[in-house]
């Protein structure tokens, strides 16, 4: 029973994280304790296969998938904690604990009858018994199961696949289109220069400077322009910062008086 | 024994709140697996207290539906991302109007 | 030759629709054509009449059955014509005096830029009226009865850019309807009763049948002769349809139709004398529209209606008649012919004295026309005289028999209709006094002239009748002319000589000319009416045509306002109002549970799990119990 007392409130602390966690990766972290704690459990209750499975299937597969959509869709993409609905919040809380209630008391307590054990089920092995099942009296679940599996797949082929509508547009096409741009909108036709170009401080996040010493935001990554981790390039900044690197003898006598 | 078949519970309800509670697709979809894995929890509970093996299997198929519904329901949430630039479920409210 | 009756309808029916549909071209001969055909009806009726003298007494009734009208299982109506004594008389009637109102209407009606359509609705009126009388089905009799209904409310309201016209003729509609509904009830009573509508039918089974049908058959006939006679109580309406032009007054509302209630009782005789009870209504209501006609005449200062009062009270007197059963059918009819005369000659000559005083009607702005109008007043002049009874004019004779026949039957009916007739020489003759005696009240630019003679030949004409009218009773000939139509009356013998009532009788129409004479040579005649106040009580009654309409007013009207109001309020706020507001209702809960769909994924999710979380329940409640 040691194990099981001491995973429950991991268990239920980790399950909790979904309903509280802000940011997606961190939820998902939650599910995976979860879901190796089940794991753990089921080989507890003389489920050796199932344990293998949880561990290769929910934490191995499963939660890769999540994980690899998360990334796809931007992994500190945090929702916002408003809530929308007026009283969902109230009424998911009320109707979850009267649920619960209901259910831990009750129905916990009906099926409280004497345990048999799975040791005369797993007397000629544990997965030689699932298989005899399987095999045997489940074969048809089995059959349809493999049916499901190739429709899901072929399902998320489709539903992945991106139809393209237009025909591939050529590099003459993307030239033209940009004179166009620039015709119509007067966007810049050239490649925005490197970040850190003219900057003192040579680096990715840092925009480059223009001749007349004003940041080129366009310069640096997008994906460091929405973690806003760009560093500014005003010249004050820039200023400041050189003034630091060109006195470290003045700051450090200031500092600690050597 | 109850006392898994508790925790089963108890999971299965906060699994059941977060449906309720996430905007984020992906973390309504996370809590619905978790509400799954809780009925496995009570599918191998259920299995040792009858001595027999029918639970284990039934938990084992749910774990492959599961997988199937995970590679489809990914799919889905992906393919809204990309039209709509959002994964919240409550922008998808076409339901209504 | 008998077997041609039916072309005495169809001639002025096809004029009339001929001059209906035909366009303007035939304006200018429009009222030719119409004439026409009203005067070859004539000629016809004529010819059949004579042809009918040749006839056996007892071979004097001819049916002729154009077609099966309607053919209904044990339903069946024959468009069935009967040609004997009394119809006869009737299409004699209708088409001479007819055809001279045609001929006068040409002159009446020249400025009237609608006459064609005028000779169109007045040979519909004449076809109609032939349908009439002439009818041998009770339903074809209805079908007559109400063809000059419609007829008489197209005319009523000729000049229907006049409000006052327009409201006539539908208040002669209306009320007519009232009497029409008994008419209806009595002809389903007799289909339900003996099986058929057919009236010689019908007066052969009448004798048989019960008392309560032989009643309510006649009480409902009464009901319908009131309503087209103008009996009361459906007076009313009579009175306010002289404001169609006057020839229509003259035939339809005086010589023809308003009789058709008369030729009524008379042609279901055979009810008639099967029902005490009925046949007492008959006089009652005789009686009491001779009074109250008489009544109204004699306050009115408007010449059309003062007539038309007197129309009522001598109507009054067929109907009393009509009420005497055997005895008295022959002199109904007889007066309804002579009076068909007169008072034809009458209104004609009022028209003329309108159309010399350009289409004034208050008897209070003539005075001194006797000068003016020598034909008019010479014509109009014998038409006075008949109507008062002054002999050896038609309607002495024809009043004197009823009268005297009245006595036959009850003193005191005697008496009324004897006062009926001192009051029919106050009011005639005060009416002369204002109109063609006494001094000149004339308005200012009216110049009274002769009318044209297309107009005074048929006023003479009618004159002549009017003379010699009586002649109809030389040796009881009309009596024994209708015998086998209306039966054989028992001759009473009065408990004085017949020569002393008319001598009384005669008597008494010189106090009422005296009467009249006295009051209105005393002092000069006021050019206005006077107002309401200052004239008797009597006189104020009179004009306000004996409160009928007031009466009518109460009684009918406003009840059937308030009980409508009544009714639209339940339609409006309980039936209405049921249905409304269950759709109020439930629009209001479906706002109530509109709420719920926010179309938020969640929200549903959230019910759903509230219903599993309920199920659960519910399910333990069911294991657990």
């Amino acid at each position: 029973m040691t194990p099981f007392w001491i995973l429950a409130p991991v268990m239920v602390i980790a399950a909790l994280g979904l309903l509280f966690a802000r940011k997606a990766v961190h939820a998902a972290l939650g599910l995976a304790v979860v879901m190796i704690s089940l794991a753990i459990l089921y080989a507890a209750q003389g489920a050796p296969f199932l344990f293998a499975v949880q561990i290769i299937v929910y934490t191995g597969a499963i939660m890769m998938l999540f994980l690899f959509v998360l990334m796809l869709v931007g992994v500190d993409s945090s929702e916002s904690l408003r809530e929308t609905i007026a009283g969902q919040r109230v009424a998911a809380a009320a109707v979850g604990l009267a649920f619960g209630l209901v259910m831990v008391t009750v129905v916990g307590q009906a099926v409280a009858s004497p345990v048999t054990g799975l040791d005369q089920a797993n007397a000629n092995g544990n997965v030689e018994g699932l298989a005899a099942l399987m095999f045997g009296p489940y074969i048809l679940a089995v059959q349809f199961t493999a049916a499901l599996l190739i429709t899901a797949v072929l399902g998320a082929m489709v539903m992945a696949h991106h139809e393209s509508l237009l025909p591939k547009r050529s590099q003459a096409d993307l030239a033209r289109q940009r004179m166009r741009d620039y015709a119509e909108l007067g966007v810049h036709p050239g490649n925005a220069p490197t970040p850190g170009v003219f900057a003192r401080h040579n680096a990715v996040d840092t925009p480059a400077l223009l001749p007349d010493g004003s940041p080129l935001e366009e310069s640096v990554s997008e994906s460091i322009i929405g973690r806003g981790q760009v560093r500014s390039g005003y010249d004050d900044a820039v200023d400041d910062m050189v003034k630091r690197l060109e006195t470290p003898e003045q700051t450090d006598e200031d500092g600690d008086g050597k | 024994m109850s006392e898994y078949i508790t925790l089963s519970m108890i999971l299965f309800t906060i699994g059941a709140v977060g449906v309720l509670v996430r905007r984020n697709a992906i973390i309504v979809f996370m809590c619905v697996e978790l509400m799954l894995n809780a009925t496995n929890l009570a599918f191998v509970s259920f299995s040792r207290q009858h001595g027999n093996l029918d639970g284990q299997l039934a938990a084992f198929f749910v774990m492959v539906v599961a997988a199937a519904e995970v590679v489809i329901g990914l799919a889905i949430i992906i393919s809204i991302y990309r039209t709509r630039r959002t994964t919240s479920v409550d922008d998808a409210s076409l339901l209504k109007s | 030759m008998l077997d041609l009756q039916w072309l005495l309808i169809a001639i002025p029916l096809a004029s009339g629709a001929l001059l209906l549909v035909w366009g303007k071209e035939s304006d200018r001969f429009g009222h030719l054509i119409g004439t026409a055909a009203s005067a070859a009806s004539f000629v016809l009726g004529v010819v059949l009449f004579v042809t009918l003298m040749g006839e056996g007494a007892d071979d004097r009734s001819h049916a002729v059955s154009l077609f099966t009208w309607i053919d209904a299982g044990t339903f069946h109506v024959e468009m069935s014509f009967v040609y004997d004594q009394l119809s006869a008389l009737f299409v004699l009637l209708i088409t001479g005096v007819g055809t001279l109102i045609h001929v006068y209407s040409i002159g009446y009606m020249a400025h009237d830029e609608r006459r064609r359509r005028f000779f169109a609705f007045l040979n519909l009126f004449v076809a109609a009226m032939l349908t009439l009388v002439l009818a041998g089905d009770y339903l074809v009799l209805f079908l007559g009865w109400e063809g000059v209904g419609l007829a008489s409310y197209l005319l009523i309201g000729f000049w229907q850019h006049k409000p006052s016209a327009a409201a006539a003729a539908k208040k002669a509609f209306v009320v007519n309807r009232v009497g029409d509904i008994g008419m209806a009830l009595a002809i389903m009573l007799m289909f339900a009763q003996f099986g058929t509508s057919a009236i010689a039918a019908v007066n052969a089974a009448a004798p048989g049948a019960t008392d309560t049908v032989t009643t309510s058959l006649g009480l409902l006939l009464l009901l319908g002769a009131c309503g087209k006679s103008a009996q009361v109580p459906l007076q009313s309406w009579l009175l306010d349809a002289m404001e169609g032009p006057t020839p229509v007054s003259a035939l339809i509302h005086a010589a023809t139709m308003v009789t058709a209630g008369v030729y009524l009782v008379v042609r279901s005789n055979a009810i008639f004398d099967a029902s005490e009870v009925a046949r007492t209504a008959v006089i009652i209501v005789g009686l009491v529209t001779l009074l109250a006609g008489a009544w109204i005449g004699c306050a009115k200062d408007d010449i059309k209606k003062a007539l038309a009062g007197s129309t009522m009270s001598q109507i009054g007197y067929m109907m009393l008649a009509a009420g005497l059963g055997p005895a008295g059918y022959a002199f109904a009819v007889f007066h309804l012919i002579t009076h068909g005369f007169f008072k034809a000659n009458m209104f004609l000559g009022a028209g003329s004295v309108m159309h010399g005083m350009d289409d004034d009607v208050d008897m209070r702005h003539y005075g001194g026309l006797r000068t003016m109008m020598p034909v008019t007043f010479a014509t109009f002049g014998l038409g006075y005289l008949a109507i008062i009874g002054v002999p050896p004019f038609a309607g002495f004779w024809s009043k004197d028999k009823i009268i005297e026949a009245a006595f036959g039957q009850n003193l005191w009916v005697g008496l009324g209709a004897l006062l009926g007739a001192g009051v029919t020489a106050f009011y005639m003759t005060r009416l002369m006094i204002m109109t063609f005696l006494s001094e000149k009240r004339w308005r200012e630019d009216v110049h009274p002239h002769e009318s044209p003679r297309v107009m005074t030949w048929p006023l003479i004409g009618l004159a002549a009748l009017s003379a010699v009218g009586g002649v109809l009773l030389l040796g009881d000939w009309i009596v024994e002319w209708l015998e086998p139509v209306v039966g054989h009356a028992e001759h009473h013998e009065l408990a004085v000589p017949a020569i002393v009532l008319t001598l009384i009788i005669t008597a008494v129409v010189a106090v009422g000319v005296v009467a009249a004479v006295a009051f209105y040579r005393r002092e000069p005649i006021a050019g206005e009416t006077p107002a309401d106040d200052s004239v008797s009580l009597f006189a104020r009654a009179g004009r306000h045509e004996l409160y009928g309409n007031e009466l009518n007013d109460a009684l009918v009207v406003r009840p059937t306002t308030h009980l409508t109001r009544l009714l639209v309020w339940f339609d409006g706020k309980g039936i209405d109002g049921f249905v409304t507001g269950t759709a109020d209702r439930l629009g209001d809960t479906s706002q109530l549970l509109r709420k719920p769909q926010t179309g938020y994924v969640r929200s549903y999710a959230l019910m759903m799990f509230a219903g599993v979380a309920i199920v659960v329940l519910c399910l333990l409640a069911v294991t657990l119990a």
